[in-house]
């Protein structure tokens, strides 16, 4: 028989709702469960039991008092600790915020608070999710559940591994250039970015501007459907939201993908990829073709320079978000002889060495006699890599790739040569550029190392109800119930 | 080399100036705004720039800088769109400021200014929305931030909507530059989008100013600190003349900004600039392009009011009133109420006698007093009661200025002030008749040389029979009377 820890989203909102089980009992088996292994994966920066176990005692007074809780209620969660609590330390795993208390919450946050979801704590990352391993938090790493000697990727380490190891039944990441796609393949958890301006980025730290996107990690598709449609729709907080209506994500998730045409990226899906990795790709195909899908491949040859195009634009717009970063108003402050002087000793100590990296790579990319070069050439790139996405889409409703090109790779594999941990997002970036939907779904386990492989459904922007309901046939056909070792060992 | 004479040198004079839009909130969050209050008590955590915060355009201060753009014959942009501009200060919350680059909401505008007779077409190059940035104090140090031993900071000012105007650098001299500035103040002060008063920062004048032999380009210095209209001219003509003289004098100019004492008269060297700061501009991606409808802008335009310049031409025209007068009294909207009020109340006089009464007694007496007639507490219904008793004979103009003086010190009507000191004037003929012939007879040799048809001492004579009626003596009848005398015989 499953521990409550070990169940769905939908499933425990339904029991929770249906009063078989209250959400404080949800709750407390969560928070044992999160207790039990942090200890070897370390996923948070934050735990909130007490925010967790009122938010639990909320619902089930509004339930004994009659009311209805929502399609959520009760079902504890994890937050990305790039987003900001209000009462609650939220850090970007960054020395310069380690006792930053935001004075308000981020909308995302809030939602959910208001849909009745407990709060068992704020994940760890890379520090202002920069980084594709999680190593670069100012703190601690965090380890993958499946292999507690690799990493579970980055930048939203932390959210993947607390969902994938049972100690939050599902979590918020963000995603800037495969920060939730790219850690969701390596944990074998299921993470969505939506579209640029479909969720609200107010209280979102921000990293880059333009392609900062908060979206979900769960154990199943269906999970992410019903959590996608609680965090998206217009903020008037935020001036790029959109305005458009919210789909009903979860009604259309059974609508089938026969005749569905999906295109396999030939620039994601030949050189570069693991063996293991092109195994369960080529796998995940068939099963597509299987479920009636016509499938074709679509050559888009701007893909090859999505990581440099990505690597001067987020960098440029991170070097002004982080610029506020002084000393001042907030934060770390180191003192200094005068003001100008407490400024760069605080952002010299308070900022790793990645951060850094990124925040110089930013100021020369904008800096005058290099813009045109560097950061004006990089948005003209931009728009021809949407505009073969737009090629592509006359010719397909989806296009595939791998969730990563490699399974989870041991600490400090990668560190000495950022350009090869860069590379390891080299899936995702383009559909971040394009601000279009995409999102991983679990695989298969890679034969060569038995580890997660991930599969990355890209959609057109606002198109997430076809990108869900795809990847939802695609679970039910595949059928993948693997868990990490840990799972069932208590 | 020949030195060059300083009136071979052409001046060039460029203003950018900063206006404070007076919406009820702050351009990106919800904070009210004013001036002054305590320390950080008009601040939220988006105009503190904490972590994760957004900006949210405030709509009215778009409107308002459409406005003014509009009024200084701008084209408006179909699409602007917000930059950030990078620099590290302190009071600056997100170390970048939302400011407007390549595409500002406004851009080649003009305005004429007419000084001495003569109209200059100053051009207007952009018409900008940014946010303004806070106060720091640095205390100890010399008041500067290096070496400072500790620097104060109020972020009450913070995103307050700032409207940038920069001007062509095609302004000729310092006379120009001022009327300039006056004039769009004046424009904006119509609009009423703000209160553009200079002594509390909402208007903040700044110039580039380059001297060079005519045809050549100087070397460009910017000027700032100048407080008030009076110190936009003094400045720039302190400037113009110490380049003048450096130029002729073959001496080396260095860019750099230099500082505007208003005490000593003089300007003093600021930070040089060794190299230009790089502020990294790039267009801003947490907020969305400007793009006004055709419809909206339609409609704003017709609702823009009359404003200054041709405010001024209608009130020559229709009024007879001298350029002077109605320049003074459309200098703003509060003076020309003033005028129509007391225009409106007066039962006798010519709106020429009111408009002189106003440009120039009422002007001139709280000029003294160091206020004017935009914040006087005088009603203009009382000025009206003092321009009729004047126009109608009642009172004489010179008692008139005497008492319009008690009036504005006492509070006072004049009616009051006339009947407690007995001034009305003398107008009957019997009694004046008196006093001349007193005067003549005691003046002797001065009536035989007017009865000569020497005009010269014919004032002298007025005035004695004037000061022997202690002013009161109606000056037409006083005249008349004399003339009559002095034909006699």
């Amino acid at each position: 028989m499953s521990e409550l820890w070990q169940l769905n989203g939908s499933k425990l909102a339904a029991m929770v709702k249906a009063k078989e089980v209250s959400a404080s009992e949800v709750t407390e088996s969560v928070l044992a469960r999160l207790e039990e292994v942090e200890g070897s994966i370390s996923s948070f920066v934050t735990k909130t039991p007490e925010v967790a176990r009122q938010k639990a005692k909320e619902v089930d007074d509004a339930i004994g008092a009659g009311a209805d809780p929502g399609p959520l209620a009760g079902v504890p969660f994890a937050l990305k600790d790039i987003i900001c609590t209000k009462g609650i330390r939220s850090t970007a795993s960054s020395k310069i915020l380690e006792s930053y208390v935001p004075p308000y919450s981020a909308t995302v946050a809030q939602r959910l608070d208001s849909a009745g979801l407990p709060l068992v704590g704020k994940t760890n990352l890379d520090e202002f999710a920069m980084g594709s391993s999680t190593e670069n938090s100012a703190f601690f790493t965090t380890k993958n559940p499946w292999d507690i000697e690799r990493v579970p990727g980055g930048s939203s380490g932390g959210s993947a591994a607390s969902v994938a190891s049972g100690q939050a039944v599902w979590s918020i990441g963000t995603d800037t250039g495969g920060s939730i796609r790219q850690p969701a393949a390596l944990c074998g958890v299921v993470g969505v970015k939506p579209t640029y301006g479909l969720v609200s980025r107010y209280g979102l730290i921000a990293f880059a501007s333009s392609l900062d996107q908060a979206g979900p990690f769960t154990r199943d598709v269906r999970d992410a459907a019903l959590m996608l449609g609680q965090i998206a729709g217009h903020d008037r907080m935020d001036s790029t939201s959109l305005p458009d209506a919210v789909p009903d994500y979860v009604g259309h998730l059974q609508d089938g993908i026969d005749g569905l045409r999906i295109g396999v990226v030939t620039q994601l899906a030949g050189e570069g990829l693991q063996e293991g990795v092109r195994t369960r790709f080529r796998e995940s195909v068939t099963i597509l073709e299987k479920l009636g899908a016509q499938i074709g491949e679509v050559s888009l040859p701007t893909f090859e320079y999505g990581i440099d195009v990505y690597y001067l634009i987020a960098p440029a717009e991170a070097s002004a978000n982080l610029a506020r970063y002084d000393g001042v108003r907030f934060g770390l402050r180191v003192d200094g002889k005068d003001a100008l002087e407490m400024n760069s000793k605080t952002r010299a100590e308070g900022f790793g060495p990645e951060v850094k990296r990124r925040i110089m790579l930013g100021t020369y990319a904008l800096s005058a006699g290099y813009y045109d070069a560097y950061y004006g050439k990089a948005q003209k790139a931009r728009t021809l890599i949407i505009r073969d996405f737009e090629r592509a889409y006359q010719d397909f409703d989806l296009l595939i790739s791998p969730g990563s090109p490699t399974t989870a790779f041991r600490f400090g594999e990668k560190t000495d040569d950022p350009l090869t941990m860069y590379l390891s997002d080299i899936c995702n970036v383009p559909s971040s550029l394009a601000g279009a939907a995409a999102m991983s779904v679990p695989c298969g386990l890679s034969p060569d190392d038995g580890l997660p492989v991930g599969l990355q459904f890209m959609a057109k922007a606002l198109d997430e109800v076809t990108m869900l309901k795809a990847a939802y046939a695609f679970e039910q056909e595949l059928g993948f119930t693997d868990k990490p070792p840990s799972w069932n060992a208590s | 080399m020949s030195a060059i004479s300083t009136e071979e040198l052409v001046t060039t004079i460029g203003l950018e100036i900063h206006v404070e839009l007076k919406t009820a909130t702050k351009m990106f969050c919800g904070c009210p705004v004013g001036f002054g209050g305590h320390p950080n008590s008009r601040v939220c955590p988006v105009c503190l720039g904490h972590p994760g915060t957004l900006p949210v355009p405030n709509e009215i201060a778009v409107e308002y800088t459409t406005k003014i753009a509009m009024a200084l014959g701008c084209e408006i942009a179909p699409h602007s769109i917000f930059h950030r501009k990078n620099y590290f200060y302190p009071d600056m919350p997100k170390n970048y400021q939302i400011s407007q680059y390549d595409i500002p909401i406004g851009s080649h505008g003009s305005v004429e200014v007419e000084v001495a007779g003569q109209v200059h077409r100053i051009g207007i190059e952009r018409v900008h929305l940014e946010e303004d940035t806070g106060k720091s104090l640095h205390v100890g140090g010399g008041g500067r931030i290096h070496d400072a031993q500790y620097s104060l900071e109020d972020f009450n000012r913070a995103g307050t909507p700032l409207v940038e105007i920069v001007t062509e650098p095609n302004i000729a001299d310092a006379d120009v530059a001022k009327a300039f500035a006056q004039d769009l103040r004046s424009i904006i002060e119509y609009l009423g989008v703000s209160d553009v008063r200079m002594e509390e920062g909402s208007m903040r004048v700044d110039a580039n100013i380059s001297v060079a032999p005519a045809g050549q380009r100087g070397v460009k210095l910017e000027v700032k600190n100048m407080n008030s209209m009076r110190s936009v001219h003094r400045a720039l003509l302190h400037e113009e003349e110490r380049l003048k003289k450096l130029v002729a004098a073959g001496e080396a100019i260095e860019q750099a900004t230099r500082h505007w004492d208003e005490k000593g008269g003089s300007t003093r060297p600021g930070r040089t600039k060794e190299f230009s700061q790089d502020y990294r501009y790039f267009p801003e991606p947490d907020l969305v392009p400007i793009a006004p409808a055709v419809e909206w802008l339609r409609q704003l335009r017709e609702e823009l009011p009359e404003l200054p310049a041709s405010l001024r031409a209608r009130i020559v025209d229709e009024l007879g009133l001298s350029p002077y007068d109605a320049s003074v009294l459309t200098a703003s909207p509060k003076i020309l109420a003033f005028f129509e009020e007391a225009r409106a109340v007066s039962a006798g006089a010519s709106p020429k006698q009111v408009a002189n009464w106003i440009a120039n007694d009422l002007a001139g007496i709280l000029a003294e007093k160091g206020q004017d007639v935009e914040t006087t507490t005088l009603e203009p219904s009382r000025l009206a009661e003092l321009v009729d008793l004047v126009a109608a004979g009642t009172l004489s103009k010179g008692l008139g200025k005497k008492v319009l003086a008690q009036m504005i010190e006492t509070g006072k009507g004049a009616s009051q002030i006339m009947s407690e000191q007995g001034l009305e004037q003398v107008s009957d003929a019997g009694a004046l008749e008196a006093v001349v012939d007193q005067v003549l007879d005691a003046n002797p040799d001065i009536a035989a040389r007017i009865k000569a048809g020497d005009e010269k001492p014919f004032g002298f004579i007025v005035g004695a029979v004037m000061r022997e009626t202690k002013g009161k003596g109606n000056p037409a009848l006083i005249n008349e009377l004399l003339r009559n005398r002095l034909k006699e015989s």
